[in-house]
């Protein structure tokens, strides 16, 4: 079992419980320590209750585990809630004048702080929450001098006084747990890595700007507003146009009016405004006009639980608006993940003039993780397929694709061909110019769905479309088993429930079962036959989800045939915690039942 | 919307023609609308190549097909935000939208209200017909209450929208109306709209022939009143504007109600596309700016 630390701050929305999450994260993060950021809240601006889990350490941390090291609750909501969770060497660090503990299990140091005596309450709100950072701090065997740093980064705006007053109030809390707790047993180690801690939607914002994204724009809708919040505020500097826009039907049309003109753009929303721009999806299929869609997924249906997270909007992005026409889904691994398949999304799609939806969902979107600054590559390749640009005014081309290829009046913007790739000429080429339909069209763009109808047309038109999913097959990386070929049990997963998968297979490796994982990121094309050939003589195959149905069984079923022997789903909002998988596995493998729903022991 | 437009040599309507002839219903006041478009594009010696023009769904909607321009036939209701993506993407193209009463006023209303107040550079054009005509007869938003249709056989009780008022008081820079039956008068609006810097919008009394058989070429000759008649009237009084925008019956206004040129439009207003339009910008981020957007993570 890995080597790993958890904090976990909670209290009430606006208690201040995200200041020092982020400052731990920096502090961790500079100590060359992996981590991984996860927030339980609500849908609720003051109130409620939240609750921060940070898990660090020196390997790779992917998920928020199944352990709280020490716990800062800021009310006494908090502390009732989570103080039972606590295992034997645990800490709880809590303001001793307002909160109450109450019955800690064997071996769980109580941490009590006289804040009142510590520092001036009346001066500084959250001193509780300095106090508590310092005293945690210690008890990790971490020195003052990080803390200085950050909070002195953290205040800098607010002047000299700021600082100095709550870099005393930090020391006061440190220098008291010095003398008052006991240390954690193992201090926090520190490596000479380097990470950036960064959320999803930041990594696909930043991940679309080194697609070069010159055009972005959404309507607010958590979890994905994330992504809008960095466009908006990098947009300046990285060049790029971004847009707030009335509704996501208007984004999706925006976006694709952008793509029409020329350049790459990209949306992103959540599941309700996803179905909105369905029939815009189709659209860009129709005029063969590229776009990316983010759908950031929350827990459904309807408004649902807009704070959850659920990987349950797989069919609605498979059956996305009516007909058939050529797409790529793919659902990110991880956070690192989310920034590098932008660019490999944004290729495909200019290569094969279609849509191209990118299904992440809450759990990576809002999660932290510290990703090595080497993974956010800002020089990844770019592809813009067959375009044809207009000249810039200096008579060049703005970005490097291919020149206009000279007078043609006899330009088929749809031409037949054996790829189905039709060259894509934009607004402003001379001698290229062409109507761009919804309603099915000829070659050169002129609608046959009036009164022109011809069935024989019809037919090649659509086979031209569609013979661009070879290409698209070809061109996506098939999956690959990850782990012994001959485990005991094969864990098949697809998108962000990566991380926990991994954790549980080396778990259940620790206690003698063998264990690997399958883990699908493109979701269409599914790579159908290999997968069968790698699920071929498995001994035990079960599938891990997070929605009530097993929508990505029912998919992999109907596009091969296979069936799993055993379920592992969760639908309650909260994501999957290793022991959930590994106690699931155990009890399939013992033959009790052949679909688990863990239950989540976490109340937030 | 005349930014970077480049005037070309000898443009002539018969450049204009489309690869397909109109298929619209003979007598259709769609016919002159597409004439006038043509027309002005021809004064105003715009290239062909630099003009978009973009539609939704529906008979008027078609027009993109009929000219020989860059079109689109995006979806009902939607050109209006597909032309601001085009517009934003390269805005020294002329981007006209055109299409109908139900597609813009009705399932496009949203995207109307909001382009206007957005002042996107475009000239938007709408065929109003009071009626529905490829889905063959049904009531639409401007449809005059009592009207009898086949989606409101008893007659229609919900009361029309204006679209001139609505236009002024969503904040569009360039508010006019015409009629198909003028092309002379249509045609300088539209020249004028074009050129207008900011979002024009120009209502056009086009008759359906078919189905709409109240508001017919017969019964709005005796009725329009243009404008540029009027002494007393000042284009740039949006009090004045708002007013004569409420006129309906024996005297119905046509012209350009409103102008202002006081107001930038979007793509002026945003300073990422100062150094040119976005499809000419470095599509890579500089390395200096890539690394300061990591080390604000660090």
């Amino acid at each position: 079992m890995k080597q790993t630390f958890a904090v976990a701050i909670g209290g009430a929305a606006g208690q201040g419980v995200a200041t020092p999450g982020d400052i731990f994260a920096k502090i961790f993060s500079r100590r060359g320590l992996s981590l991984n950021a996860y927030n339980a809240y609500q849908s609720i601006i003051r109130g409620g209750h939240t609750l921060l889990t940070i898990r660090t350490g020196a390997e790779p941390v992917t998920n928020m585990g199944d352990r709280i090291d020490l716990l800062i609750p800021l009310n006494q909501d908090t502390m009732d809630r989570h103080l039972k969770l606590l295992r034997s060497g645990a800490a709880c660090i809590y303001n001793a004048d307002t909160i109450k503990a109450g019955e800690a299990a064997e071996g769980v140091q109580l941490c009590p702080l006289p804040v009142s005596e510590l520092a001036d309450i009346t001066r500084n709100k959250v001193a509780q929450n300095t106090l508590a950072m310092g005293a945690g701090l210690n008890m990790m065997g971490i020195g003052f001098a990080a803390l200085e740093e950050v909070l002195g980064e953290q205040f800098k705006k607010k002047g000299e006084a700021v600082v100095a007053e709550n870099v005393g109030v930090a020391r006061a809390g440190y220098d008291y747990a010095a003398a008052h707790f006991t240390p954690f047993r193992n201090p926090l180690p520190k490596t000479e890595k380097r990470y950036a801690v960064l959320s999803g939607n930041i990594a696909m914002a930043m991940g679309g700007a080194a697609a070069g994204v010159k055009f972005y724009c959404a309507y607010p809708m958590s979890p994905s507003t994330g992504v809008l919040h960095w466009m908006a505020a990098h947009a300046r500097k990285a060049g790029i146009m971004v847009r707030q826009v009335e509704d996501e039907i208007g984004v999706i049309n925006m976006a694709i009016g952008a793509a029409h003109g020329g350049v790459r753009s990209m949306c992103a929303t959540s599941g309700g405004g996803f179905a909105l721009m369905s029939e815009g999806l189709g659209m860009s299929a129709m005029i063969e006009t590229p776009v990316v869609v983010i759908n950031c997924q929350r827990a459904g249906p309807s408004t649902g639980v807009p704070t959850k997270t659920e990987q349950g909007d797989l069919w609605q992005m498979l059956g996305a608006a009516f007909g058939d026409y050529p797409r790529v889904i793919a659902a990110p691994l991880d956070i690192a993940d989310c920034f590098k398949l932008i660019p490999e999304m944004f290729n495909l799609v200019d290569r094969f003039q279609c849509p191209g939806l990118v299904l992440c969902d809450l759990l990576l979107s809002e999660g932290r993780l510290g990703v090595d600054p080497k993974d956010l590559d800002f020089n990844p390749v770019i592809d813009r397929g067959e375009l044809i640009l207009p000249l810039d005014s200096n008579g060049a081309n703005g970005n490097g694709a291919s020149a206009a290829i000279g007078a043609n009046g006899g330009y088929k913007r749809y031409k037949f061909t054996e790829s189905g790739i039709s060259p894509r000429a934009v607004p402003g080429v001379p001698d290229h110019i062409h109507t761009a339909a919804t309603d099915e069209h000829m070659e050169d763009g002129v609608l046959i769905s009036d009164e022109f109808t011809n069935p024989i047309k019809r037919r090649a038109m659509m086979e031209k479309r569609m013979r661009k999913v070879a290409g698209i097959d070809a061109a996506v990386p098939p999956p690959t088993l990850w782990g012994p070929r001959d485990a005991d049990v094969t864990l098949i997963g697809w998108g962000s429930t990566k991380g926990v998968i991994e954790e549980a297979c080396e778990l259940l490796n620790d206690e003698g079962i063998s264990a690997n994982q399958l883990q699908i990121r493109w979701l269409v094309p599914l790579h159908r036959e290999v997968i069968l050939e790698l699920l071929k003589g498995a001994r035990h195959t079960i599938i891990v989800e997070n929605n009530y149905s097993g929508q990505f069984a029912r998919y992999l079923r109907s596009e091969t045939s296979f069936v799993p022997d055993g379920h592992i789903r969760k639908y309650d909002g909260e994501p999957f915690m290793p022991h959930h998988i590994v106690e699931a596995v155990k009890e399939q493998l013992a033959g009790k039942t052949h679909l688990s729903v863990p239950m989540h022991e976490i109340m937030v | 919307m005349a930014t970077g437009v480049q005037r070309a040599t000898q443009l002539t309507v018969a450049d204009l023609k489309g690869r397909v002839d109109p298929d619209w219903c003979p007598g259709c006041g769609d016919f002159g609308v597409l004439a006038a478009i043509q027309k002005a594009l021809v004064e105003l010696q715009i290239p062909n190549h630099n003009v978009v023009a973009i539609s939704g769904i529906g008979c008027s909607s078609n027009l993109p097909g009929f000219i020989n321009t860059y079109g689109m036939h995006t979806l009902h209701g939607r050109a209006l935000a597909v032309a601001t993506g085009v517009k934003l993407a390269n805005h020294e193209l002329t981007v006209l939208v055109t299409g109908g009463d139900g597609d813009g006023f009705g399932i496009g209303g949203n995207h109307f209200v909001h382009t206007m107040r957005r002042n996107v550079d475009l000239l938007y054009i709408v065929m109003n017909n009071q009626i529905y005509g490829l889905t063959t007869g049904q009531t639409s938003p401007t449809s005059r209450v009592g009207m009898k249709t086949k989606s409101m056989p008893f007659g229609n009780i919900e009361a029309p929208v204006n679209p001139i008022s609505l236009a002024l008081a969503a904040g569009a820079t360039f508010v006019a109306r015409g009629f198909s039956g003028d092309q002379k008068h249509l045609t300088d609006l539209i020249k004028q709209g074009i050129e207008h810097k900011g979002f024009s919008f120009l209502d056009v009394f086009s008759p359906c022939v078919t189905y709409n058989h109240d508001n017919t070429y017969q019964w709005y000759r005796p009725r329009i009143k243009k404008l540029e008649d009027d002494s007393a009237f000042d284009a740039s009084d949006w009090t004045l504007a708002m007013e004569k925008s409420l006129l309906w019956g024996d005297e119905i206004p046509i012209g350009k109600f409103f102008e202002r040129t006081d107001v930038p439009s979007l793509h002026a207003a945003e300073p990422v596309l100062n150094e040119g339009p976005l499809l000419h910008l470095e599509l890579r981020v500089p390395a200096d700016v890539a690394r300061g957007f990591i080390e604000e993570l660090m």
